[in-house]
């Protein structure tokens, strides 16, 4: 399959390995990877009201993405921004057919690798103890809660251990530094649930809510650890 | 900023540091949840009665003129006097009349979230009139002079200890604070209330156009004491509460019960159709149904947020939404709060003064999956916020995504811009970092940034391919 990759920013600039790591799973599976120079998914200026400003972006994602045979989002959120939000956005405006036509070639990766691949075991090992994370819009948006676990259940030594509630990380985008206090608050909240099941690792599919948390630990000195789960995929 | 945005913002910042407060909050929802979720479970489909919830609510809606009319014509063939009322003033100002008409020199009232919202109290004692209020928690929260601090638990951010040294100080009788010695107390007030009041003053949960009748929930009994003793009877109803059939109730009584207070059912549910008959012994001798519009015609006019109206006041989406959990409701500054709040809010109290309310909250969605009749909470939040944008945009906030896009379209450009200005920006960053010059400081008081990396995904695929 001719996979088309699209990287966020914040995993092009500060996670690259979380990118360089699907690339890898996907080559190995055997498809073909293409990773085209994309900017933002406008999911910034969307959320904050600037819906014109985002159209301005994101009608040329949608252009650059149009022909590709699927296209991996290697983040839930910008996964929802582009699958579900894209077309309520073009709504009455030239790009709408092709948001329409692009939702259903897109999968956010571990839905890709589960759902449309039917791949669940990628031999490999990560003995720990992890909590999964599940993005709000990979899980609300993107309707994602099995595939990441079907993962997680295939790799070696890997126990997941659930956290008592399914609670948002705190983060929003904007809305960390809007409502700082806030978003601390939860935060706080959701590494203290997290916390609570023993795990060594905050797993997720979403590097913007680990980074909101590993933030949060790094300055509050605690001792969790957070990882993507496509670096537990990657081969070794 | 407008006064209400800053408040909130001072309120959210102070509340959501106080552990204390968190930990009364989420002590009394995770009780709450543990139980909701039981309770949903005896539902043989909840997915699918939300969706027949929904439903029935917009059907309802779609029919409202409708269906107001034939509930009037029904409750007013049975002897109750039917009042519209277009806004809050209207229906204050027919609610005093009805006072003064009947003279009254007691009034006690029942829980109506309805009445909150068009300040009925200030403006009965303004005129001269002694209200009481019969619900438990919003009994506490009049002795303490407060706003419900939830629309379904109005005393749930205050402990027994409080509580007891409230009764102490207001009523002059605490002897524990045991919660059955606490009602009891109350309950010995409320019981001459009742009997002195000439006025009763209830709110409603539903009406029923085919059959005219109006259904209040409680679990105190305190409703129907308001509605039996008193002559005379006045119930504040929202327009949008009415279901077309009185069958609707089989549904909705016991899904309000299970994600409003983690009951199979509540435990009062009554049905008022009329004021006392000739021949019978109870009930109050006039009933007056006030019926309010207050901006919710306008809401109806708003084609892509109407489900709003669906609401049932039930509160789920406060007991699930992260924001609420930490910030309270006394924070949002406003009648409804909570998600609910922060999406009709707006509508009721107009865009400007309340938008701030649509983005404070991450957009989890938590609350559009709790909602009983499947409000898209969420993106009505978001919708909101595009409305404020068209409206009047921040020119700053404009200005950068205008840059933003600008730059996001050049490809080489926006390239050049996060990885080098990102790159730039690290290494002057420690020279000004967790100082009020520190432009990232609302991220970096309580966070760490993480390190931006030597070579980024786009640098590490080109020297790839």
């Amino acid at each position: 399959m001719n996979v088309t990759m699209f990287i966020p920013c914040f995993i092009d600039l500060l996670y690259p390995q979380v990118g360089i790591s699907m690339v890898r799973i996907l080559e190995r599976l055997g498809h073909k990877v293409d990773c085209p120079e994309l900017a933002c998914c406008g999911q910034p200026a969307f959320n904050t009201g600037y819906w014109h400003e985002s159209r301005e972006v994101a009608g040329r994602v949608i252009e650059q993405l149009h022909d590709a045979e699927v296209v991996v989002i290697a983040s839930g959120s910008c996964g929802a921004m582009i699958k579900v939000f894209y077309p309520e956005l073009f709504a009455g405006t030239k790009h709408e057919r092709m948001a329409q036509e692009l939702a259903p070639k897109c999968y956010e990766f571990s839905q890709f690798l589960v759902d449309k691949l039917g791949v669940t075991d990628l031999g490999v090992s990560f003995p720990h103890t992890v909590t999964y994370h599940d993005g709000c819009h990979s899980l609300r948006e993107m309707h994602i809660q099995e595939a990441p676990r079907q993962l997680m259940a295939k790799v070696r030594g890997l126990q997941l251990i659930e956290m008592s509630q399914t609670v948002c990380c705190g983060f929003g985008g904007t809305f960390s530094a809007k409502f700082p206090a806030i978003s601390t608050a939860m935060g706080d909240v959701k590494c203290s649930l997290a916390e609570e099941t023993h795990a060594d690792y905050i797993v997720s599919s979403d590097s913007s809510c680990l980074m909101h948390l590993q933030g949060l630990i790094d300055k509050q000195g605690r001792s969790l650890k957070t990882i993507h789960l496509a670096e537990i995929l990657a081969p070794s | 900023m407008n006064p209400h945005a800053r408040q909130f913002n001072a309120d959210a910042r102070r509340l959501s540091a106080d552990l204390r407060h968190r930990g009364i909050i989420n002590t009394a929802l995770n009780k709450y949840a543990i139980k909701r979720d039981e309770k949903k479970a005896l539902f043989q489909d909840w997915e699918g009665a939300r969706q027949t919830a929904a439903e029935i609510k917009w059907d309802a809606l779609s029919h409202l003129d409708q269906n107001l009319e034939k509930l009037a014509k029904t409750l007013e063939a049975r002897g109750t006097r039917v009042h519209w009322a277009s806004t809050a003033e209207q229906a204050r100002a027919i609610i005093v009349g009805i006072a003064k008409a009947k003279n009254a020199r007691a009034i006690v009232k029942s829980k109506s979230m309805t009445s909150e919202e068009i300040h009925l109290n200030d403006a009965l004692e303004k005129a001269g009139f002694e209200v009481v209020e019969s619900d438990l928690g919003e009994f506490i929260v009049q002795l303490r002079h407060e706003a419900p601090y939830h629309i379904v638990f109005p005393a749930m951010h205050l402990t027994r200890g409080e509580i007891r040294e409230l009764f102490q100080k207001e009523l002059g009788d605490a002897p524990s604070d045991n919660p059955e010695d606490l009602t009891l107390v109350a309950r010995r007030v409320l019981r001459k209330k009742y009997v002195q009041a000439d006025l009763g003053i209830t709110g409603a949960n539903f009406a029923i156009a085919e059959t005219g009748m109006v259904s209040i929930t409680e679990n105190e009994g305190n409703a129907r004491l308001t509605a039996a003793l008193p002559k005379t009877m006045i119930t504040l109803l929202g327009i949008e509460k009415v279901l077309p059939r009185l069958e609707d109730l089989a549904l909705f009584l016991p899904m309000l019960a299970t994600v409003g207070a983690a009951q199979l059912i509540s435990g009062y549910n009554t049905l008022y159709s009329g004021p006392r008959q000739p021949g019978e012994t109870d009930g109050p001798e006039e009933w007056h149904v006030v019926l309010l519009d207050n901006r919710r015609t306008a809401l109806l006019a708003d084609a892509e947020q109407r489900d709003a109206l669906h609401c049932i006041r039930c509160g789920s989406c406060l007991n699930v939404c992260p924001i609420y959990r930490n910030v309270g409701g006394h924070t949002y500054g406003t009648t409804y709060c909570g998600p609910i709040g922060a999406v009709i809010t707006p509508h009721l109290r107009g865009l400007r003064d309340w938008k701030h309310l649509a983005y404070a909250s991450t957009l989890c969605g938590a609350c559009a999956e709790a909602c009983p009749v499947k409000i898209d909470l969420h993106h009505r939040l978001l919708q909101t916020r595009r409305n404020s944008v068209q409206e009047k945009p921040r020119w700053w906030e404009k200005l950068a995504f205008k840059g933003f896009a600008v730059i996001a379209n050049r490809r080489p450009l926006w390239r050049y811009f996060i990885t080098q200005g990102g790159r730039l920006g690290q290494r002057f960053h420690p020279l000004v970092k967790g100082t009020r010059l520190d432009p990232a400081y609302a991220w970096t008081k309580t966070r760490e940034l993480p390190p931006i990396a030597p070579q980024s995904f786009k640098e590490w695929w080109r020297n790839r391919s």
